[in-house]
């Protein structure tokens, strides 16, 4: 067989499973957008859910997972990026340096229903915390502290050597340097992470089944030691636990879950496109 | 020395002081990850023998007296990993392949945001859709009374192993050095041939690492697999039963467990099988990564 003949057909053979990757994605977000959307109105976002979740709204679950996302947040950003400045700015290529990356690799790699499992035996039982949001956005903080730590890494690492002399040569001590001349240019990238870091949290399901989420729960939570309900354990529970359930309030919650990741992610991928494009070194 | 010098001395020492401590943290973390599943599930080793637990064929944590098998949620888990395996590897690598090689750059950015959505897309929405539109699918193809199987689950699954694996072998292919392929097409070699057996092949390394990655995901999964293999604790025969898997036992059990009782060891144990089989397939996938950056 002829090269040029056989490098067509393997090209087209690459290119149909790119396809078959990529094909799949639109399909998800068509079905949903097309049989949710006719769910979502104002007092679906906005009311509590009634008769059994088979009407009225989602606004616990949506409050909910408002609630663990920010709580997820405070707890990991600062320590996310005060690990990733040791690991970019602090530490020689030694042992420890090496256990700590090592352990960050294998946090990002722990299924996230062990998380649940952890989390359920210090926060929930050791701790006393019960299953509340403290326990909840703990929870999802450390599931999320691996992608702070390697987004802020990134961002670090990727401001210039240069910048960092400098600002030393002057007499700055090597945290105003840090401070003045390193964080102001790595903070968009911290915040893309950040960002993702949102959208994952906002998005899991396992490690909130032990920790905090209420299968129902019409009412609002009013202190950190409540229990919540969360959209995806919302919508996990009226798709498999509950029969019954209109078909269009199911699709009405994935649409909603799928919309609140999504923007996170869009975000994100902007902000980063911005940063990329005003980069002068 | 002035005061204010002082005071800013004081300061940096205590803010490098929490820096260290933030670094150390995740390892604190890791340890104390396995610290509390041993705490709570090691008990369960007191009644039934790690080798019994580990191989012994039935799982009836609630029948009387309680049998505690897990060797049917290990099948059960291989089975839906190999057959998201054999899907995705192969599509995955070509993706990955077509988009770092071949693919116009801007194609190649459309190509790359997709895949990014899809690993954005929550395991339980990808679940909920699997559950609605692949079981009955699979159902009527096959002619089963239940489409939701191990065949729904590895494909479901396939999916989520997608982005990690595309993306970073898209990444190991990049890193390929830009003298190999011209030294390759001044050779008088096709861009293809080229593609094939240089550059796939320098960066295998880097692939293997996100074949691992990818599979370390799908075991991991809980929530998607959880809805679509139809949850049956019985030994798998086939990828046309309804299989259930080491973590969506664990996710959908211990709602119903008393604390401390024997049911709750045991999903906990379940928990340390989990958190070392994840524990090697990283490790081993941190290495192959490293080879590549050097």
């Amino acid at each position: 067989m002829n090269v040029q003949v056989k490098q067509k057909i393997a090209f087209s053979i690459l290119f149909f499973c790119t396809l078959l990757v990529i094909i799949p994605v639109l399909v998800i977000l068509v079905i949903i957008f097309a049989k949710g959307i006719s769910a979502i109105d104002i007092s679906f976002l906005t009311e509590m859910p009634t008769n059994g979740m088979t009407a009225g709204g989602i606004f616990p679950a949506i409050l909910g997972t408002l609630y663990l996302v920010l709580g997820a947040i405070l707890f990991a950003v600062p320590l996310g990026v005060l690990s990733a400045i040791y690991l970019v700015e602090y530490s020689r290529e030694n042992i420890l340096s090496r256990i700590v990356k090592l352990a960050i690799v294998n946090l990002a790699g722990v299924p996230s229903v062990v998380y649940g499992l952890f989390g359920l035996g210090i926060f929930v039982l050791f701790l006393g915390f019960g299953a509340s949001i403290l326990s909840g956005s703990l929870t999802l903080g450390i599931m999320i502290l691996p992608v702070i730590i390697t987004a802020s890494r990134e961002a670090l690492e990727s401001v210039p050597k240069s910048f960092r002399i400098v600002s030393l040569s002057l007499g700055a001590s090597k945290w105003q340097t840090i401070r003045h001349s390193v964080l102001p240019h790595a903070l968009p990238g911290i915040l893309t992470g950040t960002i993702l870091g949102l959208g994952r949290a906002a998005g899991e399901t396992a490690p909130i089944l032990f920790t905090v989420a209420a299968f129902y729960l019409p009412k609002l939570p009013t202190s950190l030691f409540d229990q919540t309900m969360a959209l995806p354990y919302h919508l996990y529970v009226i798709s498999t636990q509950v029969p019954g359930i209109p078909e269009n309030v199911r699709y009405g919650t994935a649409l909603v879950l799928l919309l609140l990741v999504l923007l996170l992610n869009l975000a994100a991928i902007i902000l980063r496109y911005q940063f990329r494009k005003r980069k002068k070194w | 020395m002035d005061i204010r010098t002082r005071i800013r001395k004081i300061r940096e020492f205590i803010i490098e002081r929490m820096i260290f401590l933030s670094a150390i943290l995740s390892i604190i973390i890791v340890a104390l990850i396995f610290a509390f599943l041993l705490k709570e599930g090691l008990s369960i080793f007191w009644r039934v023998p790690l080798s019994d637990f580990l191989f012994a064929r039935n799982w009836y944590p609630i029948s009387e007296p309680p049998q505690f098998g897990i060797l049917p949620l290990i099948l059960g888990s291989i089975l839906v990993t190999a057959g998201a395996g054999i899907i995705s590897i192969p599509i995955g690598i070509a993706s990955a392949l077509f988009i770092a090689e071949i693919a116009p750059r801007k194609t190649k950015e459309v190509m790359k945001a997709g895949i990014e959505l899809l690993a954005a897309i929550p395991s339980v929405v990808i679940g909920f859709i699997g559950m609605i539109t692949l079981g009955p699918l699979i159902k009527t193809i096959f002619n089963l009374p239940t489409g939701l199987t191990a065949l729904s689950g590895s494909i479901t699954l396939a999916f989520m192993a997608m982005p990690t694996i595309v993306s970073i072998a898209e990444d190991a292919i990049t890193a390929v050095p830009r003298q190999y392929r011209e030294a390759a097409i001044a050779m008088g070699a096709t861009k293809w041939q080229t593609t094939w057996r240089i550059v796939a092949y320098a960066a295998r390394p880097g692939m293997l690492a996100a074949v691992m990655l990818g599979i370390g995901r799908v075991i991991g999964e809980t929530m998607a697999v959880m809805m679509v293999t139809g949850n049956a604790a019985l030994i798998p025969h086939s990828f046309l039963q309804p299989v259930r898997t080491l973590t969506a036992t664990v996710a959908a059990e211990m709602g119903e467990t008393v604390q401390g009782g024997e049911h709750y060891a045991a999903l906990f144990a379940i928990g340390i099988v989990l958190f070392i089989i994840t524990f090697l397939i990283n490790g081993a996938a941190d290495i192959y990564l490293n080879k590549t950056k050097k």
